[in-house]
């Protein structure tokens, strides 16, 4: 090491420490900023009738966000229906067949599954299913959130399924019971608690996307239960008011980004909980 | 490869007591060992095959553009969709900027991140607050950090803009590069701080025992140790940074023209597919912003691949 006074040697070691203090507490401050901007604008319109009414058209003072509540919950049940049991079957797949050569190739896939912007799978299924059917709907929209849930699913099922001990494999086939039995009735429930999160962390990845929703489920200001028809989501809304130039519809975005993050961090919270007091041990 | 059950059933149905065997096995299972097998292999498979149906629909459907333009429409300088010219220069110049603007912000602060909590605070308060706030940061939907960008950022860079004496628009590259960068900090720094914290302690110690400091522990000992990691976590968030569409939709500017400096309002890939894919009409046009789509497609691909075999090469040195 080259020769220097271990005075300069010190004085350096704190300012790099204070150095890396100090941009520390910097990049986690606009998380601070995010939620101090959303509470203050939005905490004001947060009411029973924000949540259960429509949206009025501009003029009218007052407005809700219930269609869009509803058609996200619509998408999401839709997005699950597709994405958990091809999901869960994947990730068994992955857990037996850790060798298999094909394994390998879908591992790789899944990577660049979840790689993938999310307006390109937008397109995907623009192309796939609003073409064909000749309108936007929510069929589609949660066809688009279904292939970006999909990967969050199998990687956590295969993560979970591979942390059981193969003895409770073995167990379960030298007592006779099928393997299909086995898998599914022994291996899966051993590992429910790390399904449970991947579905939760799925959903909280899927349940603030707008860039896939923008072509295919669209939005609409009516309230909508049909799947062949175009449905809001909360999202959604909140990005056509907020570059809408009202001011109004800016305080109601604000509310709707509010009821957004509070449902994706209690989200993300209760996956940690369960991680943390359910865990897989053996 | 599979021990086939329902071979064997069949096989001990032809025996004496085959009759009695068959129809316990029938009774009990609701689907044979070699059928749930199949069904596993193509689960397993169909992700493949997605993959693989994603890229050949982006190709059949940007098929117009790609035949009437070939690869001119990549440096192509002007985009009007009225006079029927696509050339996607200005977005790819835009999306680059912005990206590598970004990450070059993000760098600096995730480095930082990782080694306050790979190094310094690896447990306690101020360790699981900031680990369980750059979680959060990661969980926040990119339509809210748009949202928040307009009301706070934008003015911010409009002032500074003012303070330079250059047009303050306010919105472009600037703007949608400082709301990225603060989206992929957490991708980054979570890779990092996970290399940095499996730096074996006795190459450390070892370093300490000849009188180094700490600082020159992480320069010369961590860092290095941890060079392809870091590398790694940075090529997975430059691929996060190309695609994302709507935080920089909203503080970009939209402006089809190419951007002149980094104060310019601009567009970026995905930004001008979700700015003008609705209102695409006529086929050259809607097939041109697929072509973007197809062109984003493959180059995120290849970032994630490339920093998938870094974390596998890592892993088998180790």
């Amino acid at each position: 090491m080259k020769e220097k006074s271990l005075h300069k040697r010190i004085l350096a070691d704190r300012l790099f420490k204070g150095m890396v203090v100090v941009l520390s507490f910097v990049s986690v401050t606009p998380m601070f900023l995010i939620l101090f901007f959303i509470i203050r604008n939005g905490i004001s319109v947060i009411d029973w009738s924000f949540l259960v009414s429509l949206p009025k058209p501009m003029g009218e003072s007052g407005g809700g966000i219930s269609n869009a509540l509803v058609g996200s919950v619509i998408l999401m049940v839709i997005a699950s229906l597709i994405s958990l049991p091809l999901g869960i079957l994947a990730g068994i797949y992955l857990s037996e067949y850790r060798k298999a050569r094909f394994a390998y190739f879908s591992r790789l896939s899944l990577e660049i599954l979840q790689g993938i912007p999310s307006i390109v799978i937008g397109i995907i299924a623009y192309v796939w299913i609003v073409v064909p059917m000749g309108s936007f709907s929510a069929l589609s929209g949660g066809v688009a959130l279904g292939m970006m849930m999909l990967p969050v699913i199998v990687m956590s099922t295969e993560e979970t399924l591979k942390l059981i001990p193969d003895p409770l494999k073995e167990a379960s086939l030298a007592l006779g019971v099928p393997y299909p039995r086995t898998i599914l009735k022994v291996i899966l429930p051993a590992g429910l608690s790390g399904i449970v999160t991947g579905v939760l962390l799925g959903i909280a990845r899927i349940a603030g996307e707008t860039a896939p929703l923008l072509f295919t489920a669209f939005g609409s200001p009516f309230m909508g239960l049909n799947i062949f028809k175009p449905v809001n989501s909360l999202p959604l809304l909140v990005f056509n008011y907020a570059t809408s130039p009202y001011p109004e519809w800016h305080t109601l975005a604000w509310g709707a980004s509010f009821v957004l993050i509070v449902f994706i961090l209690s989200l993300n919270i209760i996956a940690k909980l369960v991680t943390r007091r359910w865990k897989v041990q053996f | 490869m599979h021990v086939d059950a329902g071979k064997i059933t069949v096989l001990s149905a032809k025996g004496a007591a085959g009759g009695y065997a068959k129809h316990i096995y029938q009774s009990r299972s609701f689907l044979t060992e070699s059928a749930f097998r199949r069904i596993l292999y193509l689960s397993g498979i169909s992700v493949l095959l997605l993959l693989s149906a994603i890229f050949l629909s982006l190709f059949i459907a940007s098929g117009p553009a790609i035949k009437q333009q070939g690869l001119a429409f990549l440096i192509g300088r002007v985009w009007d969709p009225v006079a029927g010219r696509f050339g996607a220069l200005p977005f790819l110049v835009g999306t680059l900027l912005t990206s590598f603007l970004a990450l070059a912000i993000a760098i600096i602060f995730s480095l930082a991140i990782s080694i306050f909590l790979g190094e310094y605070f690896r447990s306690g308060i101020a360790s699981s607050f900031v680990k369980s706030v750059v979680e959060l940061l990661a969980g926040v939907p990119s339509v809210i950090y748009g949202f928040w960008g307009l009301f706070l950022l934008v003015p911010g860079v409009r002032f500074v803009e003012q303070q330079f004496g250059v047009l303050p628009y306010g919105v472009g590259i600037l703007s949608a590069a400082l709301i990225l960068s603060v989206m992929i900090i957490p991708y980054a720094a979570s890779l990092g701080r996970e290399v940095i914290g499996l730096v074996p302690s006795d190459l450390k110690e070892a370093a300490y025992s000849l009188g180094a400091t700490r600082f020159e522990v992480v320069r010369k000992v961590v860092l290095p140790y941890a060079r392809s990691g870091i590398l790694a976590g940075v090529l997975l968030s430059l691929g996060r940074a190309l695609g994302e569409t709507m935080a920089v939709t909203m503080v970009i500017g939209n402006s089809n023209a190419l951007p002149r400096s980094i104060f310019a309002p601009a567009n970026t890939m995905a930004s001008i597919i979700a700015n003008e894919f609705t209102e695409a009409t006529g086929k050259v046009y809607l097939a041109s912003l697929v072509e973007i789509a197809l062109v984003l497609f493959v180059v995120t691909a290849i970032i994630n691949i490339a920093g998938k075999i870094i974390i596998i090469r890592m892993s088998v040195e180790r």
